[in-house]
């Protein structure tokens, strides 16, 4: 369960100020699928990453699970960034010198984990992202949705609540989308709050709730 | 995240940038390793000269004739007085004393010898048989001069004489001539080597009383005086000045210097300029401890999006500074291991070389040598650490 009340995010650009997001009020429950939409500038990834608690709005309030993250520390923001929080990003952003499986151990390892746990839920998710063969192999061995998969098993490995994707098929073609996509939404059936970021207007339609932004605004929230 | 992860995580960084860490250990382990080289120089320099200083004889007082302070010398020139001869009557006087255990008069010249139709320039040493107990010689063959026997025309030669002189080893009761004067050949010195520039393997030795009629004069070169211990030597200097301060009219015109005076000298000196080039060494660990700052900044802009991705899947801000730290760690820690390693090396080298020279590291450079690099290294790593925790993890996964 999130809920966003009156939040504000304004960035510095020179003498000029940006608001972002302006005033933005959502709740989105536990195991929607939500996609959010707009042009560039228009603050969505802001919102993802106000979110994901990667930003820090300037005011306003957040609240997760019904207890307000926006007071907490960073240590303890970043607790709940692993814990309930998975992101999905465009770039994959895999660590390049780490193989696939070491990638997707990265999360357990902050947790804590001990390392024979690690290994076996390593395995359990190379399986169900179908890398087990490619598990050895490092990103600049990968294919772009192999990378993709690698990043969704990173993001998922700790079971979070909730899955952002910030145009998580805009560097992928057409097919190979699709089949990442199709992950994604396995996961929201499986039970996980599925929010995507896009500017891909058949993906954004499947989702079953639409948010549009313009100018830090929201716009539009249909379902 | 725990310890262990961290250092590993942060090890397979360190191994997989493979030629900057290679770069950085290097200059770390130079520094390491020019710290520990140049003090074992520097000590193996000090032992050697103490080692020679010991060789000399222990609990040594040398008497030396002419005063070493300078005093009223306008009276003495104006009235012609000048400091009176050591003589071999103040020697036997000195000699008397309780503290001294025993002593040699010494005499120094130079004289041709000639023996079997070989001539050779030799320096000629005229002392008496306590000389070899006090300057701690040793004999190869035969004797040395027989004691009491100061009247007897016997010679004791280097091992080297004795062998241009004899090479087929027949040595003891040959005769010789040292400019016109016979003696016999009682005895050859065991191969000492340099010690404190004379080389006894080029000396002859005679009785003081033909030296002195060799080289006529009735003066001595040098006292020297063995005191009862090390604790009689400051009694027995100031009872041997005391001595010849009478004998001489109330003069104090010898000079008493003790060994361990001179020990203390060369033993300060060589520790300081010791010190002084391990503070040099030192310097380039400090250059080094600056290039892996350089580095780990460097890589902290390299892995700025890396950074962000880490904050995103749940690192604190203490974990970032964590590994970057421990990254730091580990390059310093492997450059002082390598370059004890290489150190001690190169140090066994110079032994291997200069065989004379035990050049052993000293345990205390040893133990700063790897402490600075470990201080330099954690130190360097403060501000790269600190600056990649405080990325705002949004720009830094856009890579701004």
């Amino acid at each position: 369960m999130i809920r966003l009340s009156a939040i504000t995010r304004v960035f510095h650009m020179g003498d000029q100020e940006v608001r972002a997001l302006n005033d933005i009020n959502i709740e989105i429950a536990s195991g929607e699928y939500v996609s959010i939409m707009g042009p560039s500038g228009s603050g969505k990834s802001t919102l993802l990453n106000v979110i994901g608690l990667l930003d820090r709005p300037d005011s306003g309030r957040y609240e997760l699970d019904d207890s307000d993250v926006t007071s907490l520390s960073e240590t303890e923001q970043a607790r709940v960034r692993r814990e309930k929080i998975g992101f999905v990003f465009q770039a994959f952003h895999l660590i390049p010198r780490l193989t696939a499986a070491e990638n997707i151990e990265l999360p357990l390892i902050l947790e804590g984990v001990a390392p024979t746990e690690r290994k076996s839920r390593v395995d359990v998710a190379l399986d169900a992202f179908d890398l087990r063969d490619r598990a050895r192999h490092r990103p600049a061995e990968l294919s772009g949705g192999q990378r993709q998969r690698v990043a969704i098993a990173r993001a998922t490995i700790l079971r979070p609540a909730a899955l952002l994707a910030d145009e998580p098929t805009g560097n992928l073609d057409h097919r190979i989308g699709a089949e990442v996509v199709a992950l994604l939404e396995a996961l929201h059936h499986a039970g996980t709050t599925l929010i995507v970021v896009t500017h891909d207007r058949e993906l954004g339609a499947r989702a079953h709730r639409h948010i549009s932004m313009r100018d830090g605004e929201i716009v539009g929230d249909e379902k | 995240m725990n310890l262990r992860d961290t250092l590993s995580l942060s090890f397979m960084t360190v191994v997989s940038y493979r030629t900057r860490s290679l770069l950085i250990v290097l200059a770390m382990a130079l520094g390491v390793a020019a710290v520990v080289v140049l003090t074992a120089l520097g000590d193996g320099a000090r032992r050697y000269v103490v080692g020679q200083f010991s060789s000399f004889g222990t609990n040594l007082i040398i008497v030396l004739p002419g005063r070493a302070e300078t005093s009223g010398g306008f009276v003495s020139a104006a009235l012609g007085q000048t400091p009176r001869d050591l003589t071999l009557e103040d020697a036997r006087f000195v000699g008397q004393l309780p503290q001294v255990r025993r002593l040699a008069p010494l005499n120094v010249g130079v004289a041709e010898l000639t023996a079997g139709g070989r001539l050779r320039e030799v320096t000629v040493l005229g002392s008496t048989a306590e000389l070899l107990p006090i300057r701690h010689m040793s004999l190869s063959q035969g004797s040395f001069l027989a004691p009491g026997s100061e009247r007897s025309a016997q010679v004791v030669l280097g091992s080297t004489l004795a062998r241009e002189f004899f090479p087929d080893g027949n040595v003891v009761g040959q005769r010789i001539r040292l400019g016109d004067s016979r003696f016999m050949v009682s005895g050859v010195i065991a191969t000492q080597g340099e010690s404190m520039g004379f080389n006894t393997d080029e000396i002859a030795l005679i009785p003081i009383d033909y030296a002195q009629e060799l080289f006529n004069t009735s003066t001595l070169f040098r006292i020297l005086v063995e005191a009862r211990s090390r604790d009689a030597i400051e009694p027995a200097k100031a009872a041997i000045q005391h001595t010849l301060k009478l004998r001489h009219d109330g003069e104090e015109d010898v000079t008493v210097i003790t060994q361990d005076a001179v020990l203390a000298t060369f033993d300060r000196i060589l520790r300081a300029l010791t010190l002084g080039v391990a503070g040099i060494a030192a310097i380039s660990l400090a250059v080094a401890g600056i290039l892996v700052m350089n580095v780990m900044l460097v890589a902290v802009a390299q892995r700025t999006s890396e950074i962000g991705l880490l904050k995103a899947v749940g690192a604190t801000a203490a974990d970032i500074r964590r590994l970057f730290f421990a990254e730091a760690l580990w390059l310093s820690l492997a450059g002082a291991a390598i370059g004890f390693a290489l150190g001690h090396l190169g140090s066994l080298l110079i032994r291997l070389a200069y065989p004379v020279l035990p050049a052993w590291p000293p345990v205390w450079a040893s133990v700063a040598g790897v402490a600075i690099a470990l201080i330099t290294g954690i130190l360097a790593s403060l501000l790269p650490a600190a600056r990649a925790a405080k990325l705002d993890p949004v720009r830094a996964l856009s890579g701004k």
